[in-house]
């Protein structure tokens, strides 16, 4: 369901035009403008930018930014936020993920729209605070304990800062799951021009509601044909109950039974890959003929489009898979490019994670793989140097 | 034939959740129908009442109660309510939930609301120990008391919450026991009216499990203690409040007005417009 809050609003909350702001700053306000009102986080290294401009602009739009006294407080917070009907956020990078794991299942479980921007830095542990990582990519997938799925968006520019938490909203809205925006220390530090559209122009997703008035049958866990159940929020009348616990769709706990188990963990998993090829956003370069494809995300993915560029000016048929969407993770597009490709070049900022997926999609095509730590990003040689090597 | 009569509180209880899971005994149904009365004798919009717990045996009222309610992550109750109180201050947001949850697991986010003031009212039910996983010492445990997990006695120092709820700003902190309904029920209304960060503790019998562990095997028993030790003294220091076997202080130990967090996170907002 598409709802577009007035212009009057949009006017004095969106600041349209071309503008020129860090990725952090960029994320804060592509959030407003997806019509985020309430922030609630703890001060971390390099995603402190996004809360203090959220606590600058949050209460002349009416919003609240609170500062919890830790993360795991920071994303119980967002999901009370949440289910008293208001669009919510967190930002935070490694260590504050870590304690957010907890809640972000109870996010899962309670079907709770919500976005957490992971600035990812160097880890594990307190690792390299000021230097870029992209080192999350597992623990965003597979952090919280169960099984459940969440989407996670991948910018690598300051641009896509904006765009995709716009899109993290809409998506996290839509399918009523926390949505991961995962930037990492050089995008959410970086500057670059921004174009930021006209109010109007920005597609909003609000969560679908109950039609039916207050009653005392209300289940507020029953889904409709996309496997999405309508929301409810807190003081509407409906008296519904939520709870971390396996539950039925009256969100009633079903502790022991196999049924209830199977019934909601399988629809929690099912709502996104069911709907996956809605969800997954794939940038292609360069690929209908390539022969050596490389597959990067984020800012690897920068100096991965000008080593495909360098290496078609050295005549080798090259090019360039971004997954925009790293979850669910895009495994069609990688088997089609795997299909005509010699071989694939992955290059990650951490000791090997998307190159995992990689591999199961590509089967036979072989994958080299470009790992990178510390400070600076590969550098566009380092993977022309892998490209001619698989080219050859 | 005995004809089923209606529960004198159940528009304020989920019919269709009934049984609860609460042993013979427990405290736990005397505390769920002094805050059921509390809302009656108000006369509050249930639709505006927001019941949040955590985990634990109290921990499942919020699935009792009929409002809107939430059952947490273990020890995020009251920072879950942050956001809801703070997204709908329309909304009255109650926190009902156990020791262990709100004072060992949960502890940062009670001291932390509490200095904020945020303007929500916290219920804790201390049994002393975890009943929900069988009976472990927990920090409320009194010296010298035996759980599954001392078996040679406690030898941990116990928190006297009445005195840290105090020494971390709240406006209006109350114990009393679950022999106390009355007084009990008044507090919940004084708290439910109160701008601010309320807590009320209720000493609560776990028969089962401290009980059995500590010569006091049924519910009566251990009212019987509550009702030989407990002292009302109101307003007495709370630093002095420890509970000792032959002594508990119950009671008010504090009543004081401070700006809750609600009103100048609204006064904020409004200078904020207006520089904009």
């Amino acid at each position: 369901m598409t709802t577009t809050s007035t212009s009057v609003e949009k006017t004095s909350v969106v600041r349209s035009g071309r503008r020129f702001m860090s990725g952090d700053i960029a994320c804060a306000e592509g959030a407003l403008a997806a019509g985020c009102r309430f922030f609630a986080g703890y001060p971390i290294t390099p995603a402190t930018e996004i809360a203090e401009h959220m606590a600058r602009r949050l209460p002349e739009l009416g919003g609240v930014y609170i500062q919890m006294e830790d993360e795991i407080g920071s994303m119980a917070a967002v999901i009370g936020a949440s289910y008293a009907g208001v669009k919510s956020m967190t930002a935070t990078s490694g260590p504050g993920f870590s304690l957010m794991m907890e809640n972000i299942g109870l996010a899962a479980m309670t079907e709770t729209p919500c976005v957490i921007v992971n600035v990812m830095r160097g880890g594990p542990s307190t690792g390299q605070p000021t230097m870029p990582g992209q080192q999350d990519v597992m623990q965003a997938r597979w952090g919280s304990h169960g099984d459940y799925e969440i989407i996670a968006l991948a910018p690598s520019s300051v641009q896509e800062m904006f765009d995709l938490t716009v899109e993290a909203f809409n998506l996290a809205e839509t399918y009523r799951v926390p949505v991961f925006v995962l930037a990492d220390e050089i995008v959410g530090h970086m500057w670059e021009r921004v174009n930021i559209p006209q109010a109007d122009s920005i597609k909003i997703v609000s969560r679908k509601k109950p039609t039916a008035p207050p009653n005392n049958k209300f289940a507020p866990f029953k889904p409709d044909a996309d496997l999405v159940p309508p929301m409810a929020v807190f003081g509407e009348g409906y008296h519904f109950h939520a709870t971390g616990l396996t539950h039925n769709e009256r969100g009633y706990p079903r502790t022991d039974s196999a049924e209830a188990q199977t019934q909601l963990v399988q629809r929690l998993c099912d709502k996104i890959r069911r709907n996956k090829e809605r969800i997954i956003r794939v940038e292609k370069a360069m690929l209908e003929d390539a022969e050596v494809a490389v597959v990067a995300y984020g800012i690897a993915a920068r100096a991965g489009l000008s080593a495909v560029r360098k290496a078609r000016a050295k005549g080798i048929k090259a090019g360039l898979l971004r997954p925009v969407t790293l979850w669910p993770f895009p495994e069609e597009h990688v088997a089609h490019v795997s299909r005509r490709a010699k071989g694939i070049v992955v290059a990650e900022m951490n000791c090997g994670q998307m190159v995992r997926e990689v591999e199961r999609a590509a089967k036979e095509t072989p994958v080299i793989f470009l790992s990178k730590l510390g400070e600076e990003p590969h550098k566009p040689d380092e993977i022309l140097e892998a490209i001619e090597e698989v080219g050859k | 034939m005995t004809e089923e009569l209606p529960h004198p509180y159940e528009k304020f209880l989920r019919k269709d959740r009934i049984p609860h899971i609460w042993c013979e005994g427990c405290g736990n149904g005397i505390i769920l129908n002094c805050f059921a009365r509390a809302l009656e004798e108000l006369n509050i919009d249930v639709d505006k009442v927001v019941v949040v717990s955590g985990i634990g045996c109290i921990g499942r009222v919020s699935g009792y109660t009929n409002t809107d309610s939430f059952h947490t992550t273990h020890g995020r109750p009251i920072a879950f309510a942050t956001g809801v109180k703070l997204a709908n201050p329309e909304l009255k947001v109650v926190v009902i939930s156990g020791d262990g949850d709100l004072f060992a697991i949960g502890g940062n986010h009670f001291i932390h609301a509490a200095r904020r003031n945020l303007d929500i009212q916290v219920i804790c039910a201390n049994n002393f120990i975890y009943g929900m996983t069988g009976g472990q010492y927990g920090p409320t445990t009194p010296l010298e008391t035996w759980t599954t997990t001392t078996p040679y006695g406690n030898i941990e120092q116990a928190f006297n919450l009445v005195h840290l709820a105090a020494a971390c700003g709240s406006v209006y902190v109350v114990r009393w026991t679950t022999l106390h309904t009355r007084w009990l029920t008044e507090s919940i209304k004084k708290a439910l009216q109160k701008e601010g960060f309320s807590f009320i503790e209720v000493i609560s019998q776990c028969p089962e499990l401290f009980g059995r562990y500590n010569k006091m095997e049924t519910g009566i028993k251990m009212m019987q203690w509550f009702k030989e030790a407990s002292e009302v003294q109101h307003f007495s220091d709370p630093a002095k409040a420890e509970i000792k076997p032959n002594r508990i202080v119950v009671g008010e130990f504090v009543d004081i007005e401070k700006p809750g967090y609600g009103r100048l996170l609204k006064e904020m907002k409004a200078k904020a417009a207006e520089k904009k």
